[in-house]
């Protein structure tokens, strides 16, 4: 576990240091808050808890983008630059680099849900007790998506991973009840959507910043069904070189 | 006795349909260096890699300090405690800088060395801001070595460590890997410049086609034999002049028109030169006799280097 932890001291301090993933992590979110609260661009985000509604939409998005996106990208770029095939010579374990790279993963959407919380808060979004319920959200979500992550990374070259985890990202958002909710999507499309993991993840946002309540069990269930099949993928597919 | 801190037997590693290392069989002692030389192609990376775990072989048997590597290329943990490597290009964090990446592969040994005296040792500064991407080729092989030997290894892979080092860099490495040597750490030098072998080595191994045509010591390699080289025609057939030679002489044509001849070099061989030179027309030229170097004899041996 030391060595678990301290990859993930090395991979947060790359994480944060890297000016691009930060763009995509913090400064695209805060864009997004903003372009949802000012703005009538998505019929979903509207009325009296418009704000409440952004925020959860945007902290989705923001698990999806660094969890899958990034550090499927990142790895996969890893692997392509050698740095992998190094530490697979050291004593680090693969178990041990997956668990350092989610919980940098972790950390850094933290930190960029920080920020966005505080945005929403200045926009005039106010937590109610239930609001809290996110944060387990989030961290279920990171952990489901990164694991995702690791797993594409393992499955496809560096440049294959680089246009199907973006392409995954846009179709998540857009037609995975993401920024579009199931209920505005053609039946066919619903049912399907309902059963990915990023409908539950900003189904389970919603229901908790929104409606300050719990999240159902079905919520939590899908997000960990998904994780854990991702876990089981990412640890056969992972590759040192 | 222990067991050596390397162990290969026939071992056999393919990509695809073709095949890169083709039965070796080598073993390296601890407070040893052993030097795998070989042209391009022969399969030395490949060996590496399949002892390390990052390639998978065909087939053969891998021991590492006693410890068997399974045919998948697992390595124990508690052995990989005890092995360094060098790959031959990447596997540096571009966006890292010295300091702090040496520190963070020592964090992952159970009793390492001190990461700034190590950077130092090889002549980095370790208290540098230039991430390694803004660094020279031959810096970050300095970098790439530190992060070798840090963990203070008991079996050292080092595939190509040299390559692009100004030679105040070589001698440095050379320093600090006998230093190490002599304290018991087992080096595999895989390598194409003969100077770092001549200067490190104890057991050479030389390596063509995935296989070994060679080994010994750098002594036994270049025995007493001597040499003759000399300028002659271009790309002519060899054949008629190892015909003159005594037996076990050989010739190489190692630049275009520049000839080696090994084997004894006594007037016969000389007369039979200027004779084969004439019969194409040309005039012996340059024509050198001296004892062979280490090159000579791998060239001699496979070919090229």
């Amino acid at each position: 576990m030391k060595r678990a932890l301290r990859q993930a001291g090395w991979e947060t301090r790359l994480l944060l240091r890297n000016g691009e993933q930060l763009l995509l992590t913090i400064a695209i979110p805060v864009g997004i808050l903003l372009a949802l609260a000012w703005t009538n661009l998505v019929p979903s985000v509207v009325g009296p808890d418009r704000i409440a509604t952004a925020l959860a939409t945007v902290l989705a998005v923001s698990v999806i983008s660094s969890g899958l996106t990034s550090l499927a990208i990142a790895t996969a770029f890893e692997r392509r630059s050698g740095a992998l095939r190094f530490l697979g010579t050291t004593p680090l374990r693969r178990s041990e680099l997956m668990t350092g790279k989610l919980l940098a993963t972790a950390v850094v959407t933290l930190v960029a849900a920080a920020v966005v919380t505080v945005v929403a808060f200045l926009l005039g979004w106010r937590p109610v007790p239930g609001s809290a319920w996110a944060i387990l959200v989030l961290i279920l979500g990171t952990a489901c998506f990164a694991a995702w992550g690791i797993a594409l990374a393992g499955l496809l070259r560096a440049e294959a991973v680089l246009a199907v985890a973006n392409g995954l990202f846009l179709l998540l958002i857009m037609f995975g009840g993401v920024i579009i909710p199931v209920t505005a999507l053609p039946d066919p499309v619903a049912m399907f959507a309902r059963m990915l993991p990023s409908d539950a993840l900003a189904e389970a946002m919603r229901v908790a910043i929104v409606g300050g309540r719990a999240p159902s069990l079905g919520m939590f269930a899908i997000l960990v069904a998904w994780g854990v099949a991702g876990g089981i993928v990412a640890s056969r597919t992972f590759r040192w070189s | 006795m222990p067991p050596p801190a390397l162990r290969v037997t026939d071992l056999v590693v393919r990509y695809g349909t073709r095949t890169a290392v083709a039965g070796l069989s080598l073993q390296a002692e601890h407070g040893q260096v052993t030097a795998v030389v070989g042209p391009n192609g022969a399969g030395k990376t490949s060996t590496v890699e399949a002892c390390v775990g990052l390639r998978r072989r065909a087939s053969g048997d891998v021991e590492i300090l006693g410890s068997p590597v399974s045919a998948d290329g697992h390595v124990a943990t508690q052995v990989r405690d005890r092995v360094g490597v060098m790959l031959q290009d990447g596997g540096l964090y571009a966006t890292a800088r010295p300091l702090e990446l040496v520190r963070h592969v020592a964090g992952l040994y159970p009793a390492p060395d001190d990461p700034g005296t190590l950077l130092e040792r090889l002549g980095v500064d370790p208290g540098t801001r230039t991430t390694i991407r803004r660094m020279s080729g031959g810096e970050q092989r300095r970098v790439a070595c530190a992060a070798a030997l840090v963990g203070h290894p008991d079996l050292a892979f080092l595939d190509e460590p040299t390559a692009g080092l100004d030679s105040v860099g070589r001698r440095e490495f050379h320093a600090l890997v006998r230093e190490r040597v002599q304290d018991g750490l087992a080096v595999v030098l895989t390598t194409h410049l003969m100077d770092d072998v001549e200067r490190l080595a104890d057991h050479v191994v030389v390596v063509a086609a995935g296989r070994v045509v060679r080994e010994g010591t750098v002594t036994e390699l270049v025995g007493d034999d001597e040499s003759v080289a000399f300028r002659g025609p271009l790309h002519a057939d060899v054949s008629g002049l190892v015909s003159l030679l005594p037996p076990g002489g050989t010739v190489v044509e190692d630049l275009p028109g520049h000839y080696l001849v090994t084997g004894a070099a006594d007037p016969m061989v000389l007369s039979a030169i200027a004779a084969w030179c004439g019969q194409h027309g040309v005039r012996t030229a340059d024509l050198s006799v001296g004892r062979r170097t280490l090159e000579d004899v791998v060239i001699g041996l496979v070919g090229e280097l």
